[in-house]
């Protein structure tokens, strides 16, 4: 793929006039992915996927056009150069923009992790007979991901990972569920049947019968998946520049009225595990580690090269969305062993659901409770509760409210592919909350 | 490029029970300016094929964007190979018969095919930009067109061969307003709701520079707005609301793959169970709901879904009471459970799974004016700003761009940070009034997000206004 795709940017640089620049950027997968119900297939198959990103550049304009990439020299060049032709011929007739990014850098990186997965044939056998007996509900999915970007400065950045993930759900016989995902770059077989004995053992303690628990306030137990669903959140209308500037963050207290979160939170976008490319679809390189909450306070938003045009500010190379691609929740104080015990009384909560801004200017979240999530008294779990909705606000709960933070961190993969498979995940410890509102 | 399904359907060598191949060509143009400057003039094609095999019970497939003979016949075996090594692990054993032969063509509605330059629509753009910002107080205007133009052809052994053609509009305008720390956004009938099978005739500058002008007043409406209050209270829901409403808590619970458990890990399962199915009273008796492929206009409107089920209007709750689930061929088979034609795929990459298309309420006989005219104290809403569901489908909690209190009969005061929350049957049993065909309107989103590989779908709902008693609203932080 690598050199497919380099070959393809050789090419339209050697056919690219003076006046014009491109950035070229490239996404594929060549992914197997085996769906189960109740520890069978309920659907199976294969994707090969390759996308090229062509960003034009003339006259103070810009258009970009995207195409399937089949890794054939003569048709992949062929449909480049009717893409290209076709955007020479509109960009004369767009408005200009004044705030274009232009290739800039040619300093290039390589990260090749080659890895050591099942191959396609292998997965059946490797996992079913391991997972029979319980109801087993998710998605495996395996295979190289392949991310590319260049530039008519003659900048190159290739990255490559070859991974598994298998993402799950056991479900007792009274509707309850433990929530599992074993995902990596190196199969190995015992690990993973050590890994689903203790999950099934997590799975016994839900068949207890669950306790209703009444709207209010809780002193609340938050597990790393739960804790990586919130942090996610900052994505979404937080973290961003862009957003700040156009009134359309959750953060904009903090900018403007210079409010701080609780000086226990510190929050990095941290590139050092080299589980995601350093470089964005720009091709740009951020520094290894990115400071953007420390000890409460605000310190980084994520900002991309062209919102730093815009509003005359210093871009640290996010991606256009300025989304969070790897974040970190720094550990704290808290032993992970005594979590339960400074708990004392509370919910526990393993994992949350369908989390969306309630009230985004004034930081406040909703969301479901799910998987396995307990009362607990005197430091010991004592029921499963069900699932409630909360209804709250990042002020509060990362704010104030948070009495303290683990100090172990766990790493939460990310196992979402709607637009194919993506690299990285959460880096996240679980924390210790008071008067954590449950609604409904 | 132009591939020949039938030619590579006839050179493909493999032994399967049945083979199919779904060819998807979509091209999308995004162009959007914000605040004044363009942010998008961008172009995405995609274009592949699927190939399904049936082997001994057991379906596997293979999406590839490669179309030599080669790539092809690897595809196809490795397809076969899929499906052969599941075959010992199988949920359930399918025959052909869940793929049944159809032949024909379907185009969407449309009224004018001639495309629009990109000079224009930029310029539009600019224009509907220059409306929003009505006053000093918009801090962020924004104006976005997305043109879908997709063309799905389907061959297979068993004879099928038909082809779907679609041009898909979205339009969007939003508009952010501020005064000292308050901030209120606004948009024409929340994000992407303005999402039509249409010509190039939705471009009406008049008519997209009064709705641009109306998003930029109403922002800056919100802002001396007095927030919602907290309280249990009628609740008068406008059709762009309604849509989220029936899409949320009674589409997502309606899907019997999730009745079946397949989305159990991810979206989630479903409070609704297989004998509910002719007994539960969903809804009130003025609650009925349809599946509908065939209304002109709606986003997702067709002639055949990806099994190649030939698709058509189908009660799923009357007078309230739930008949039929949306299940598409295999989750009929599976549920012995009546269906639609609605097992659907996002794209040439992703096998088809139970998915809504269009799902409506049908018009009731109130006007608005006697829906309005009977709340003697209540909150009228529009426009989703805020989604939140459990992963039952009970307890929602959704949250709106603009309200109104109805005082005594009366629209009164513009309030801001509408919000409701209910849990789903308590909810459609309070439904008190629905409105007639004059209020109907249709809407769509193309981000319907749901299976395990992930797939976004477009989806339509057109509902009428409709009021609900009893219901616990409450405003911002």
């Amino acid at each position: 793929m690598k050199d497919n795709f380099f070959y393809i940017c050789d090419e339209i640089m050697k056919k690219r006039n003076e006046d014009e620049d491109f950035i070229l950027s490239f996404s594929g997968e060549k992914s197997q992915y085996i769906r189960f119900n109740n520890a069978k297939v309920r659907q199976t198959g294969c994707v090969d996927d390759a996308n090229l990103y062509i960003n034009f550049i003339k006259n103070n304009r810009s258009c970009k056009f995207s195409l399937s990439f089949q890794g054939d020299h003569s048709t992949d060049l062929n449909n480049v150069l009717n893409c290209i032709e076709m955007m020479r011929n509109e960009i004369n007739n767009l408005p200009k923009d004044p705030y274009i990014v232009r290739p800039d850098s040619s300093k290039s990186i390589c990260e090749i992790n080659d890895g050591n997965i099942l191959s396609r044939d292998q997965v059946i056998d490797s996992v079913l007979p391991i997972i029979q007996g319980v109801d087993f509900t998710g998605i495996w999915a395996s295979g190289p991901i392949y991310r590319g970007s260049a530039n008519s400065n003659g900048q190159r950045n290739w990255f490559e990972t070859n991974s598994y993930s298998l993402d799950y759900s056991l479900i007792t016989p009274n509707e309850k569920m433990v929530k599992g995902t074993y995902a990596g770059s190196d199969w190995n077989q015992e690990k993973f049947n050590h890994h689903f004995e203790n999950k099934k053992k997590q799975c016994q303690i839900m068949n207890d019968n669950s306790k209703k628990i009444s709207p209010g306030n809780y002193r609340t137990y938050l597990a790393p998946a739960a804790v990586a669903d919130l942090i996610g959140m900052l994505s979404w209308g937080g973290i961003s520049e862009a957003s700040i500037r156009q009134g359309n963050s959750a953060l904009c207290k903090m900018r403007e009225n210079d409010i701080s979160l609780s000086s226990k939170l510190n929050i990095s976008e941290d590139f050092r595990s080299g589980l995601v490319p350093r470089f964005n679809s720009n091709g740009e390189i951020s520094e290894k580690c990115i400071e953007l909450f420390s000890n409460g306070k605000l310190k980084n938003t994520l900002v991309s090269s062209r919102t730093a045009k815009e509003y005359n500010c210093n871009s640290n190379f996010a991606e256009d969305g300025e989304y969070l691609r790897t974040p970190k929740l720094s550990a704290g104080q808290l032993k992970e062993a005594e979590m339960l015990s400074h708990l004392n009384e509370g919910l526990y909560l393993s994992n949350l659901h369908y989390l969306n801004w309630s009230d985004r200017i004034g930081g406040r979240i909703t969301g479901m409770t799910r998987y396995a999530c307990f009362w607990v008294e005197n430091g010991k779990i004592v029921s499963p509760i069900e699932n409630m909705r909360f209804d709250d606000s990042i002020y509060n709960f990362f704010g104030d409210q948070l009495v303290g933070i683990s100090d172990t961190i766990e790493y939460i993969p990310e196992v979402g592919t709607y637009d194919g498979r993506q690299p990285g995940g959460i880096m996240a410890p679980g924390i210790i909350i008071d008067n954590f509102n449950l609604t409904l | 490029m132009k591939i020949n399904l039938n030619k590579i359907l006839n050179e493909i060598n493999i032994k399967a029970d049945w083979i199919g191949i779904r060819e998807v060509r979509e091209i999308t143009t995004y162009r959007s300016v914000r605040d004044g400057n363009p942010k998008a003039n961008d172009r995405h094609l995609t274009h592949g094929i699927l190939i399904e095999v049936l082997y001994n019970g057991q379906f596997g497939y293979y999406g590839t964007n490669k179309f030599d003979s080669k790539s092809i016949q690897n595809a196809a075996s490795s397809a076969l190979e899929q499906a052969k090594l599941a075959s010992k692990w199988s949920l359930c054993s399918f025959d052909k018969d869940v793929r049944p032969k159809s032949v024909g063509k379907f185009s969407s509605y449309r009224e004018n095919n001639k495309e629009v330059s990109s000079e224009i629509l930029n310029d539009i753009l600019m224009k509907t930009n220059e409306s929003i910002k009505v006053s000093d107080k918009i801090v962020s205007a924004s104006s976005f067109f997305k043109i879908v133009e997709t063309d799905i052809n389907f061959v297979s052994s068993s004879g099928s061969e038909f082809s779907q053609d679609f041009l898909l509009m979205s339009i969007d305008f939003s508009a952010t307003a501020q005064d000292g720390n308050i901030i209120q956004s606004r948009s024409a009938n929340g994000r992407l709701a303005q999402s039509y099978q249409a010509g190039y005739e939705v471009f009406d500058e008049h008519a997209l520079l009064n709705k641009a002008q109306i998003v930029g007043e109403q922002a800056v409406e919100l802002l001396s707005a007095e927030e919602c209050p907290t309280k249990k209270t009628n609740l008068v829901l406008a059709p762009d609301q309604m849509m989220l409403q029936i899409h949320e808590s009674i589409g997502h619970p309606l899907e019997m793959d999730r009745i079946l458990g397949d989305e159990r890990n991810y979206a989630g399962w479903s409070f609704v169970r297989l004998e509910d199915f002719g007994n539960l009273k969903y809804g009130s008796d003025l609650l009925n709901v349809t599946f509908d492929p065939s209304l002109e206009g709606e986003f997702a409107s067709y002639k055949f879904d990806d099994s190649g089920d030939v698709a058509k209007k189908e009660y799923l709750i009357k007078d309230g009471i739930l008949l039929r689930g949306l299940g598409g061929v295999e989750s009929q088979r599976r549920s012995k459970i009546e269906g639609v034609a609605n097992f659907r795929s996002s794209s040439w990459n992703r096998s088809p799974i139970d998915r809504m298309a269009n799902l409506n309420i049908e018009p009731g006989d109130s006007t608005f004016d006697e829906i309005i005219a009977s709340v003697e104290n209540g909150v009228y809403m529009e426009s989703n700003r805020s989604w939140s569901i459990d992963d039952y489908r009970n307890k929602f909690q959704f949250g709106c761009e603009y309200g109104k209190l109805i005082e005594n009969g009366k629209l009164t005061k513009t309030i801001r940070n509408p919000n409701y929350r209910a849990i789903s049957t308590p909810f459609w049993n309070s439904l008190k009034m629905v409105g007639n065909k004059d209020t109907f309107e249709y809407f769509g989103t193309p981000h319907c997000g749901k299976g395990e590989p992930n797939q976004a779908i477009r989806v339509g709902h057109a509902s009428p206004v409709c009021f609900f008693e009893n219901i616990d609203v409450f405003g911002g932080a």
